[in-house]
């Protein structure tokens, strides 16, 4: 298999450096492509983890999209088994018409099943149903040193896959157990809320009546008006037809926004715009479910409204009985920062525990919010946020980020030298190389 | 439902249009070398609604392509479309130097592409005539419209390729088989790894695939794939000679 060399990109879009990109098309291509990697290379999907954990600078990187077959689907039982670089896009406009949905979502149906399993992603139902991997019966593997495997939940390899980041052998396939649904349609209520203790009463008071729920943050609010923002419960409707979300994004950035475009006057316009939105949309509604849960989805590259320096993403989970003063302490600092981002979202995790050794979700708040990268004082704020972070005991997104601290990852992750005994030896990262010195 | 006999199946493009007739019940025949791989794609067009049945062979030889042929039909019950889209790009500078190299490329992109058409056509017309009219179609390229410096073997073999559609279509214009040639221009696939890409000019196989699904529907004997290369190939042939000359294409 040729590699070929090519510069490609994470979603933040703030590393670029050459890579040599190799594509298989075919499971039974998955060992030549390792052995062709020159002894190092990174699993890629669809580029959507925002930083460096998708990277392999001067490396080797294994393209997985081609390999974007359906292996089988079971619509009376809900059971699909794929191949690891179909997105959530395509599973959804096979199984959507059969009544099926994804247990659970990330934000954006534009990754992969092998991204999802690979980042053990979460979504606003977190609280019911737990990270993705849950929901994953078993996982096809390929590793440089003992071949092709195939792997059941419980297995040591498949705790270490589910969440590990593509580093412990390229995801061939995947098996996941779907979720029934009555219509494509859910009934939707939007809240307004005063300061950040009122996120709180509703998270409490939504954790049994609302199957999904999340709520936005206005990063730039400061004093009084600190942690207001706009809180968004829904259930499935029984109402409505199976309708699959539109192929085509209705909008689209072409372009990189001038670096001026983004400033604290902008920032602060658009987060008391989408307020005053909120608060004038505030009740409950029937939406589709691409406007639920896949919101920016309706605009692709958004990515490039950060300019040509790209962006951070940061995304922390801290427990829940330090998590309100450290979501306090961050908003404060980012609000006098000036730095905020257009969409800050908050969202409480449940109890339910996520299979992988390194899996980002656990119970507490989360908060994640982008950075516009101005070097050295972006990177400055960022630490500063992760003092707070790790004083509360809590951690950082893995598939967010493009800068976290050695220290940081490991205390986050306390079980992270067991996975890295499972590390397949051929696979690596800018990400892993920082976090496991 | 649509009974189809796909040569070439493990092709990108021959997978992305093979998904949408999936979807809407079509029964596949599917050819092509690899029969894990075959297995691939059938389980694939299962999954999405479809059947599939998998013949292992190199289509290169079309030695027996009629008895071939006839074998996949009577799996199907029947053949509403042929389709061929397998293909070479090859190297042309290894070409103009290595004479096996040029025969390898013109043997699978004419010669074999040519008697498989051939042997469609005799079976579609073999068979008792039904409601809708059969079609036969050919992948072929726009390289065909014009010999350009760049890849002249190819296209040259494309372009017969491209001329013997056009004629069976000719043939039997009013009645009997349709017969397509639909030239595609720059596809994002495996076949194209070692050139740059990005750009309007460029589309997705799932376009492609799309287009050729029109294409088996309705249409005229040449069909451009995205439509914007009819009026950019008529500009390229129309262009003089002295300044033809002048350009690297």
């Amino acid at each position: 298999m040729q590699a070929h060399r090519e510069t490609p990109v994470s979603w933040g879009r703030v590393l670029r450096a050459p890579h040599d990109v190799l594509r298989p098309s075919f499971r039974d291509q998955l060992p030549a492509a390792l052995a062709a990697s020159g002894g190092s290379a990174v699993p890629y999907g669809l580029g959507r983890s925002y930083g460096d954990s998708c990277l392999n600078p001067n490396g080797a990187l294994i393209a997985m999209r081609n390999l974007d077959r359906f292996i089988a689907f079971d619509g009376n039982t809900g059971v699909l088994r794929a191949e690891g670089g179909v997105s959530l896009a395509e599973v959804l406009e096979l199984t959507v018409p059969a009544g099926w949905f994804l247990p659970t979502t990330s934000g954006t149906r534009f990754v992969t099943l092998g991204g999802a399993v690979a980042n053990d992603v979460h979504g606003k139902n977190h609280h019911q149903a737990g990270s993705f991997c849950r929901h994953v019966r078993r996982i096809g593997l390929v590793r440089s040193d003992s071949g092709a495997m195939d792997l059941a939940a419980g297995d040591a390899l498949f705790d270490a896959t589910a969440g590990g980041l593509g580093l412990t052998g390229l995801i061939a396939w995947v098996e996941i157990h779907l979720a029934p649904i009555r219509s494509a349609w859910l009934t939707q209520e939007t809240i307004p809320f005063s300061g950040l203790d009122g996120f709180f009463e509703l998270a409490e008071s939504s954790l049994n009546g609302w199957e999904f729920t999340v709520a936005w943050v206005d990063c730039t609010a400061r004093g009084r008006k600190l942690g207001r923002g706009i809180f968004s419960r829904a259930n499935w409707s029984e109402q409505g037809g199976l309708e699959v979300h539109a192929r085509r994004p209705r909008w689209a950035v072409p372009v990189e926004a001038p670096s001026f475009a983004l400033n604290p006057l902008s920032l602060a316009a658009f987060n008391a715009l989408y307020q005053w939105q909120g608060e004038r949309r505030a009740g409950l509604a029937r939406a589709h479910y691409s406007s639920v849960f896949y919101p920016l989805d309706a605009i692709s590259h958004w990515n490039r409204l950060y300019g040509a320096r790209g962006f951070y993403q940061y995304q922390s989970v801290v427990p829940l009985d330090a998590g309100r003063e450290a979501t306090r302490a961050m908003l404060d600092i980012i609000a006098r920062s000036g730095q905020g981002s257009f969409l800050a979202v908050l969202k409480t995790l449940g109890p339910l525990a996520s299979p992988g050794i390194i899996s980002f979700p656990q119970a507490g708040v989360t908060l994640a919010l982008d950075f516009a990268n101005r070097g050295q004082a972006t990177l400055d704020l960022l630490a500063r946020l992760d003092a707070i972070v790790l004083d509360a005991g809590g951690r950082l997104y893995p598939a967010k980020d493009g800068r976290m601290t050695a220290a940081l990852f490991q205390a986050g992750y306390p079980r992270w030298r067991a996975f890295a005994a499972q590390v397949d030896p051929v696979l690596s990262s800018a990400f892993w190389r920082r976090v496991s010195a | 439902m649509k009974k189809i006999i796909v040569l070439g199946a493990l092709s990108a493009i021959a997978e992305a249009t093979c998904r949408p007739l999936a979807t809407q019940g079509a029964h596949l025949a599917l050819f092509g070398r690899n029969e894990s791989r075959l297995r691939a794609v059938a389980d694939d067009v299962a999954a999405r609604g479809g059947r599939a049945d998998i013949f292992v062979r190199d289509l290169a030889d079309a030695g027996d392509a009629d008895a071939a042929l006839a074998d996949a039909a009577r799996v199907l019950g029947g053949a509403d479309v042929v389709v061929l889209f397998y293909g070479v790009l090859g190297e042309q500078a290894k070409a103009e130097a290595d004479p096996v190299h040029a025969r390898a490329i013109i043997d699978v992109n004419f010669t074999s592409a040519a008697l498989w058409m051939l042997a469609g056509a005799r079976l579609l017309e073999a068979q008792p005539a039904g409601a809708e009219r059969p079609a036969l179609v050919a992948v072929s390229s726009v390289a065909g419209d014009r010999g350009r410096r760049s890849n002249f073997v190819y296209g040259a073999a494309k372009g017969g390729l491209s001329i013997l559609m056009q004629g069976l279509a000719h043939r039997s214009a009013n009645a009997g088989i349709r017969a397509v040639a639909v030239k595609l221009g720059f596809v994002d696939t495996p076949m194209t790894a070692g050139i740059k890409k990005g750009g309007p000019l460029w589309a997705t196989p799932a376009q492609a695939g799309a287009a050729i699904v029109k294409a088996m529907e309705s249409g005229g004997a040449i069909v451009y794939a995205p439509w914007f290369w009819r009026w950019i190939m008529l500009a390229v042939r129309a262009t003089p000679e002295v300044v033809f000359n002048k350009v690297n294409l």
